[in-house]
């Protein structure tokens, strides 16, 4: 009995627990990307997290400061590869703000409509893959079928599904193709009908709910600490978003609700972002239906291109068309810092002109930044499983974070 | 043209923070606040904690090189008040060897911006807990946004057949590297004598030996 109970402490001294280091991904799938994830673990319980990020670094910002504010739109598209039209909104828009022109209603209004439905797709990609994550894999095949419609009308309307090209400053690249808003139209109708459907799969599930109730938690003091935006800020109880408190293009003409969670914690974020889309639809309904006639951009042929067919008859027309592809406009001193309501946050750019045809400084503030910087913050104390809820309610993508 | 909630808040700020606060300027119109290192912790407390500004989220963290000035970097606040709906620019210039102090006690998420401000400007941040690079390569050299940075920067990796392990070796470009100047195609050639055009006019300071191979 006696030697039974020394045994006991014996074992109880030699097994005690040493805090483990885990090193998770840059390969995992959980990890979206190109996430190296440095764990210190107090058995399954995470005590320390130490995100390590830059394995996607490009030097986008560097590449801008060398090329024309034309070349320079590329780029944005390669930040979050997953709405790559609301980044270009955001330079677009600065570019404008510098050079003090304004986008006809039109193009304004194509702008809206397309990013819409950016952030439809950049939602349906981060809630189907989110429940994968955790554990549901219909979600996600169900999504990309909803999402490939999307990526279509991408295509049709500036020939790329991706890497889109499509705002530039001044407008956008062309017009809608006939059939285009028609086909979106119907598209707009039928994507509630599946929305409904993501929802009796993934909101009242019991296996997703106890994956994401109450993980995560962040109040709306830290939330706003942490410098949160978008769905993250909206889901700690914050109603802020910065198409209604500073609305740009013409979305202070738009009718939509701003969903904002209670709980702050991962479930809440679903759930803002679930509602979101409903709203977009109905933006881009409002959009479609009141599409006003005329030029989708700028008739400033200093800084848009000519149309194509006045090009081939007009000697001044392909001058400017020369001027503008090769030297490109040059843009006065100054500075500004747009931001634009991403999918996921306020997607800010902060832009110094000296004058000439390139940006001085083209600063890229990504939303994802600062959520995966408060990843330790969030997923202290949490099981490592329930880490890898906290970085699918992130909504991080490595092309932005990294730059 | 700036607002004038805007604007009385420039003047309140000025007025509240007088010996802290060097300048406020309208940049289309933003506001932009000019301060110092030595005054930015109590800038940012007040800008936070104050009834009429309340600056609660700190945005954005970023620098700018202008190698030309004395002392080389701007480092730019950019601070947002979701109450007042706001922003506002606050700037302060610093050297090479400036230390300035690190806001993280006042906003938790300048954690990692200063620490991308220290990768790319090699800024240095006194007193912040964990100032590591963030976006460059383990065990990377320079800082890659300023601007005396080649584009192409100095090493590039590979990895090795025979060695079974990435190595790391000088940049050799198999072109040149161009940066073509759109700028400006014939000023270069103003005060250039021509051959062939010995009548032109003469400039006061003297021809200027024509240079050799185009783009630099």
């Amino acid at each position: 009995m006696t030697q039974t109970e020394t045994l006991d402490v014996e074992i109880a001294e030699e097994t005690q627990i040493k805090p483990f280091t885990m090193n998770f991904g840059p390969q995992h799938p959980a990890a979206h990307g190109v996430l190296r994830l440095v764990l210190e673990m107090e058995g399954e319980v995470v005590e320390r997290a130490d995100p390590h990020i830059g394995l996607l670094h490009r030097g986008t910002e560097k590449l801008i400061e060398y090329k024309t504010y034309t070349q320079a739109v590329p780029y944005f598209d390669r930040l979050d590869y997953v709405a790559p039209m609301n980044q270009e909104h955001a330079f677009a828009l600065a570019t404008e703000k510098l050079l003090g022109i304004t986008v006809p209603k039109r193009g304004q209004y194509i702008r809206i409509l397309f990013a819409e439905l950016g952030r439809i797709l950049n939602h349906i990609l981060n809630v189907t893959t989110y429940a994968l994550d955790v554990g549901a894999i219909t979600p996600s095949l169900w999504g990309f079928e909803e999402r490939e419609k999307g990526m279509e009308f991408y295509e049709r309307v500036c020939g790329a599904r991706l890497h889109a090209n499509y705002f530039r400053p001044g407008g956008v690249a062309s017009d809608m193709p006939a059939g285009l808003a028609e086909d979106m139209m119907t598209w707009c109708e039928e994507l509630p009908k599946f929305l409904d459907d993501l929802h009796t799969l993934l909101t009242d599930n019991r296996i997703f709910k106890q994956r994401t109730v109450d993980i995560g938690i962040v109040s709306s003091h830290e939330a706003m600490d942490l410098g949160f935006s978008g769905p993250m800020l909206r889901g700690s109880g914050i109603a802020w978003d910065l198409r209604k408190s500073q609305p740009y293009d013409s979305y202070e003409e738009m009718d939509f609700d701003i969903p904002v969670g209670k709980t702050g914690d991962c479930y809440a974020r679903y759930l803002v972002r679930m509602e979101e889309m409903y709203q977009s639809i109905r933006i881009m309904k409002q959009c479609l239906q009141n599409m006003p006639k005329g030029d989708v951009k700028s008739n400033d042929y200093k800084v848009c291109p000519p149309p194509r067919a006045e090009m081939k008859a007009s000697m001044e027309a392909m001058i400017h068309h020369f001027k503008l592809f090769t030297e490109g406009y040059h843009v006065p001193a100054g500075e500004t810092y747009t931001a634009v309501e991403a999918p996921k946050g306020e997607f800010g750019v902060y832009l110094v002109s000296d004058g000439t045809n390139k940006p001085y400084r083209c600063r890229i503030r990504a939303p994802g930044f600062p959520h995966l910087a408060a990843f330790d913050f969030m997923s202290k104390g949490h099981q490592l499983a329930d880490a890898v809820s906290i970085i699918g309610s992130l909504d991080i993508v490595f092309g932005e974070i990294d730059r | 043209m700036p607002g004038d909630a805007l604007k009385d808040l420039a003047d309140f700020i000025e007025e509240e923070l007088e010996d802290a606060v060097s300048k406020y300027v309208f940049e289309k119109d933003e506001l932009v606040v000019y301060t110092t290192a030595q005054n930015l912790d109590r800038v940012l407390h007040f800008l936070r904690d104050d009834k009429q500004t309340r600056f609660e989220v700190l945005v954005d963290i970023t620098a700018v090189d202008y190698p030309e000035r004395a002392e080389r970097f701007e480092v730019v606040y950019t601070l947002l008040s979701l109450k007042q709906n706001h922003r506002i620019r606050l700037k302060l210039n610093a050297a090479e060897d400036t230390l300035i102090p690190t806001v993280t006690s006042i906003y938790s998420s300048a954690g990692w911006f200063e620490r991308e401000v220290w990768d790319m400007y090699g800024i240095m941040f006194e007193g912040h807990p964990d100032l590591r690079r963030i976006l460059t390569d383990y065990g990377f050299e320079g800082h890659p946004q300023r601007k005396d940075f080649p584009l192409t920067g100095y090493v590039e990796l590979r990895y090795d057949e025979e060695l079974k392990r990435v190595v790391y070796e000088p940049v050799k470009l198999t072109q040149d590297f161009r940066n073509f100047d759109y700028l400006s195609p014939w000023e270069g050639m103003t005060d250039v004598q021509l051959p062939g055009d010995e009548k032109a006019t003469k400039p006061a300071h003297g021809w200027v030996p024509s240079k050799k191979g185009g783009h630099s």
